[in-house]
């Protein structure tokens, strides 16, 4: 079963302590936020009714949540989520390109995981980076400026990472 | 070059600290509104500077301030809302990354204007990395006394919280604001009550946008009748803008507002002109919201004067022949741009985006994106561009929220300015997935351009 740590539920109160007496439910999305960074990148079932828990809510009031914001993943996902942004100025700039590019070079379609679960692919929409387009979302950071050469590299860079780590 | 109210100091090395932020004169305002103003005083000077929102709406600041509630023994709420997730706008990113401070300095003098002891930052989740550099700035600010309990020695009382969003655009209007702030799905609520009466956790709340709340210290401290003199008409003071698409400089720059287009386009100081040698095409001055301009429309208002940089001109000639000044994001389309795909993207944007709560929109905005799709890939009918019409007419004005008009918009005045193009694709099903129409009324001739 899935439990944050002493450190994290540490951090669990003192984001709650950020809202009035009360209105712990306020603090859900960054919570969740926190059990997908910690639980392996997705939402289970099972994390979403362990953060009920922990703010007293019914699970309901959390998968309501979880389903409604395009960010929490209600399946597992690669260790790496590529996002990259297809709106207007994206587009303008070639992003559709670097879809295709990703595609060709993974052996996935949007949506799917390489089948060693290190890269997922997904389309988004603006992230607020227009003027660097074509660019993508990668953990916490843009990636921006984006070119086959710069996703060759990025690749490499995820690869190498993962390589260290295991 | 124009004044510079709050990129001033970006460049300073060093200025996301506290101590060159301080050195450089931060926190002055802090200093002037806490310890020689009233709230109300900070309120007037807020008004006297005719600041309008720079969320997109340009609603006047200081008016809103006034219509805050202050019903006795009830807590009352300062919200920064840093969504930004407008298509076109990521200038309130570069606010927070490079001038955190000024931010916090901001929220401060504003919390204190309203009465807000709790203020929270409500910032979209994909903006991962900025929430501790934010925090990093208010903890520095709390540190040096700005933030806490009894700030300066005056009794005020203040903290300030970052919130994270989690990917959601209708979570940037401001009640589905409150309402993912609240813990909940971003629907947005039926107005009236407006928040100022009853917002979060139903006490009176204040929801401005990050430009506008770093603004703020300009304001307070040169004076509100001194931002006045800076800009036209009712656009007083500077402008953000976020420009991208096919410019050879896309960035964000504070402008004066009373520079024209066509300087802001292809002067170096800014957009330094179309990228590669191109024409402009189009242009959507204010975010993807806002209705797209061809070229000729651009530069000039109908009447045939320069068209400037600013709230009024940018809207001159209504929806018909102008557009609007919104979020201040910039998009350049030029010539080999296709209006059709451009327009198909941002109708994908609002399907997805739409909540749901209400039929117009939700099936709306699906069916508009499927019928551009079909005309973008050559499988479109004449009937279609009349249907499309139809369709964003009956959307406009009939929803809870203005997403339904964001919606709307852009495909309406895509078929005004743009309808040869929507023709061409309807006609010609094989060369639209080859090529590009061109330039809108004067494109190359097909036999030369295929060739
Ligand atoms: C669909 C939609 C999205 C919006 N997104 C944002 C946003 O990301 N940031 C913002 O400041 N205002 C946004 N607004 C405007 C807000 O509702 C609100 O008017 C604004 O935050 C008020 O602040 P201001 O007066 O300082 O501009 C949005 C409005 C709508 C209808
Ligand atoms: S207009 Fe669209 S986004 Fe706004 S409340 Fe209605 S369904 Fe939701
Ligand atoms: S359109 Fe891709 S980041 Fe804005």
């Amino acid at each position: 079963m899935a439990k944050f740590s002493d450190d994290k539920l540490k951090k669990v109160d003192e984001i709650v302590a950020r809202y009035p007496a009360g209105k712990q439910k306020s603090a859900l999305l960054p919570l969740l936020h926190l059990a997908q960074d910690e639980f392996g990148g997705w939402l289970s079932v099972e994390t979403m009714d362990y953060v009920a828990g922990l703010l007293k809510l019914e699970p309901i009031e959390v998968y309501e949540v979880a389903t409604f914001y395009s960010m929490f993943n209600l399946k597992p996902v690669g260790r790496y989520v590529f996002e990259v942004c297809q709106t207007g100025p994206c587009m303008i700039k070639g992003c559709d390109e670097i879809i295709e590019y990703i595609k060709k070079k993974l052996g996935i379609g949007v949506g799917e995981t390489t089948k060693d679960g290190l890269f997922t692919l997904k389309t988004a929409e603006c992230l607020g980076a227009c003027g660097y387009a074509p660019m993508m979302l990668l953990g916490k950071y843009f990636r921006e400026n984006l070119t086959p050469e710069r996703v060759d590299q990025i690749i490499d860079e995820c690869r190498q990472k993962a390589a260290l780590n295991n | 070059m124009g004044r510079l109210l709050l990129l001033e100091k970006a460049n300073v090395p060093g200025i996301r600290g506290y101590e060159v932020y301080r050195r450089e004169g931060g926190y002055r305002s802090v200093e002037k509104a806490l310890k020689t103003m009233t709230p109300d005083q900070v309120t007037d000077e807020v008004k006297k500077s005719g600041l309008r929102g720079r969320g997109g709406a340009g609603f006047p600041t200081g008016l809103k301030w006034s219509f805050m509630a202050k019903p006795e023994g009830v807590p009352r709420y300062l919200v920064c809302n840093a969504d930004e997730s407008e298509p076109g706008t990521f200038k309130d990113r570069y606010l927070m990354e490079f001038l955190p401070h000024l931010l916090v300095e901001g929220l401060i003098v504003s919390s204190y204007a309203l009465g807000s002891k709790a203020t929270y930052v409500y910032i979209r989740g994909e903006y991962a990395w900025i929430p501790e550099i934010l925090e990093q700035a208010i903890a520095e600010a709390k540190a040096n006394g700005w933030l806490g309990k009894n700030i300066l020695g005056t009794g005020f009382d203040c903290e300030i919280y970052v919130h994270t969003g989690a990917g959601a655009y209708i979570c940037g209007e401001e009640t589905a604001l409150l309402e993912s702030l609240e813990g909940k799905r971003g629907n947005p609520r039926i107005k009236p009550p407006f928040p100022a009466v009853k917002g979060v956790w139903d006490c009176p709340t204040v929801v401005n946008n990050v430009e506008t709340l770093a603004a703020i210290v300009p304001i307070i401290n040169n004076g509100g009748e001194d931002y006045a003199k800076i800009g036209i008409g009712k656009s007083t003071g500077t402008k953000l803008m976020s420009a991208c698409g096919n410019i050879n400089k896309p960035g964000v720059f504070e402008i004066d507002m009373t520079i024209s287009v066509e300087e802001f386009i292809y002067s170096d100081e800014y957009c330094g002109g179309i990228a590669n040698g191109k024409r402009l095409k189009a242009c959507i001055p204010g975010g993807s919201s806002v209705p797209i301009l061809p070229a000729n429309l651009l530069l000039k208002t109908v009447k045939g004067e320069t068209r400037l940089m600013n709230y009024e001109s940018l809207g001159d000639g209504g929806f018909v022949k102008g557009s609007m000044m919104g979020s201040g994001g910039f998009i350049v389309l030029d010539e080999d741009q296709c209006v059709v795909k451009h327009t198909l993207t941002l109708a994908r944007f609002y399907r997805h985006e739409s909540c749901g709560q209400c039929s117009p929109c939700r099936e709306g905005t699906g069916w508009m994106e499927k019928i551009l799709r079909n005309i973008d890939t050559g499988k479109g009918k004449m009937s279609d561009i009349d249907l499309l019409w139809d369709i964003q007419r009956r959307i406009e004005g009939n929803t809870i929220c203005p997403l339904g008009d964001a919606a709307a918009w852009p495909v309406a005045a895509a078929i005004r300015h743009f309808r040869d193009e929507f023709e061409w694709h309807v006609e010609n099903p094989e060369e639209c997935l080859v090529r590009n129409y061109g330039l809108a009324n004067y494109a190359d001739p097909l036999g030369v351009a295929t060739a």
